[in-house]
């Protein structure tokens, strides 16, 4: 094997600064905090996530995660400055000291971040295990080893929903201009404002909440 | 000529590790990782035969306690189970799983003879894979090879 060492050293922390792999700072890239104990999984899933053009952030468990986001009480928040925003959650449940779903309880009891969806990713199918992730406000449950389409679908996923979201905020914006308009007049015209359908957002959560048990 | 002789040695010799059923689909999940880095699947290798030294030793060492500590145990196949299934080792994910079923029934005599049969699995494993990838790169990057 060629001695490629660098690989994995640059996944111990050794100081505070080394503590999480640091993204560029460019606010529309998707970006994703990846939680997992296990180095060839966070190396793995990182790849997974660049390639998907997404900017990565890899700690190896729920308190580095909570630290990164400030929510651990003592450190200020990377996270809450518009560069480094966090646009997803993967984490492994299995993990030493907090379990992915400890970590996901945090996050959904932080006002700040209980909006970002949390995904779980677990290399054991067990159904109580899955509910429990899933009523808890995991976005979604995925068996590992997780691939290359996961990614893909996750992603384009939550953006459509983010997409929606403001299209939704557009279209109420537009709703409350029109109502004001329309009443400052003597007589009222007939309402032009029917939407086409197409515009109507669904809910994101909604279809997300069936668990993946695909596996091999 | 040479090249493209070596190219099919190493093509050949990846076909038969699946064949053989040492790697299974998420092996070939990695190499469609690759793209602008024709070493990733090499390093993730080497990454984990570097991290399995731990893991094993963690394995050895509970197997030397009396009475035997299943559910401690249990916990640290587990996370050697997940690194080998994160790169594909098919055989070797495979020993785990069977380790893990004697963990659970407090089989210690099964849980020894087949963590022998883990660690052979593994170091055969090893060995195919340094071969494979020095074929790999004598045959020069851009090989592409169809599974």
């Amino acid at each position: 094997m060629t001695g490629s060492c660098e690989l994995s050293r640059r996944h111990l922390p050794t100081n505070v600064e080394d503590l999480f792999t640091r993204p560029s700072s460019d606010p529309q890239q998707f970006h994703v905090l990846a939680v997992d104990d296990s180095v060839i999984d966070r190396t793995v899933i990182e790849r997974l996530l660049k390639i998907s053009s997404c900017k990565v952030t890899t700690v190896e468990s729920g308190t580095r995660a909570l630290q990164f986001l400030g929510l651990d009480g003592k450190t200020s928040s990377s996270a809450v400055f518009d560069d480094l925003k966090v646009n997803l959650i993967m984490t492994d449940y299995s993990m030493p000291g907090m379990t992915g779903y400890e970590l996901l309880k945090k996050i959904k009891e932080s006002s700040t971040f209980r909006e970002i969806p949390v995904v779980i990713m677990s290399s054991e199918n067990i159904l109580p295990r899955i509910d429990r992730c899933l009523e808890e406000g995991a976005e979604e449950f995925i068996v590992k080893p997780v691939k290359l389409s996961d990614v893909t679908r996750l992603k384009d996923f939550i953006i459509k929903g983010r997409k929606e979201e403001s299209n939704e905020r557009m279209i109420k914006k537009r709703r409350i201009q029109h109502n004001c308009s329309c009443s400052s007049l003597a007589k009222k015209p007939p309402l032009a404002c029917d939407l086409p359908s197409s515009i109507v957002p669904s809910s994101p959560a909604s279809s997300s909440k069936r668990p993946r048990f695909c596996e091999k | 000529m040479d090249r493209n002789h070596l190219q099919r040695q190493a093509a050949y010799m990846r076909k038969s590790l699946f064949d053989q059923g040492y790697l299974d689909d998420q092996f070939i999940q990695l190499e469609e990782l690759q793209d602008d880095d024709p070493n990733f699947v090499e390093e993730i290798v080497t990454s984990f035969y570097n991290d399995s030294v731990r893991l094993i030793n963690n394995i050895e060492q509970a197997l030397e306690s009396t009475p035997l500590d299943f559910y401690k145990l249990d916990n640290y196949m587990h996370n050697f189970k997940g690194s080998s299934s994160s790169i594909g080792a098919r055989k070797v994910k495979a020993g785990c799983t069977q380790f893990s079923e004697y963990c659970k029934a407090g089989n210690a005599e099964g849980c020894v003879r087949t963590f022998q049969q883990v660690k052979q699995e593994h170091a055969t494993l090893r060995r195919k894979l340094e071969a494979y990838f020095q074929l790999a790169r004598q045959a020069g990057a851009g090989m592409r090879v169809n599974y």
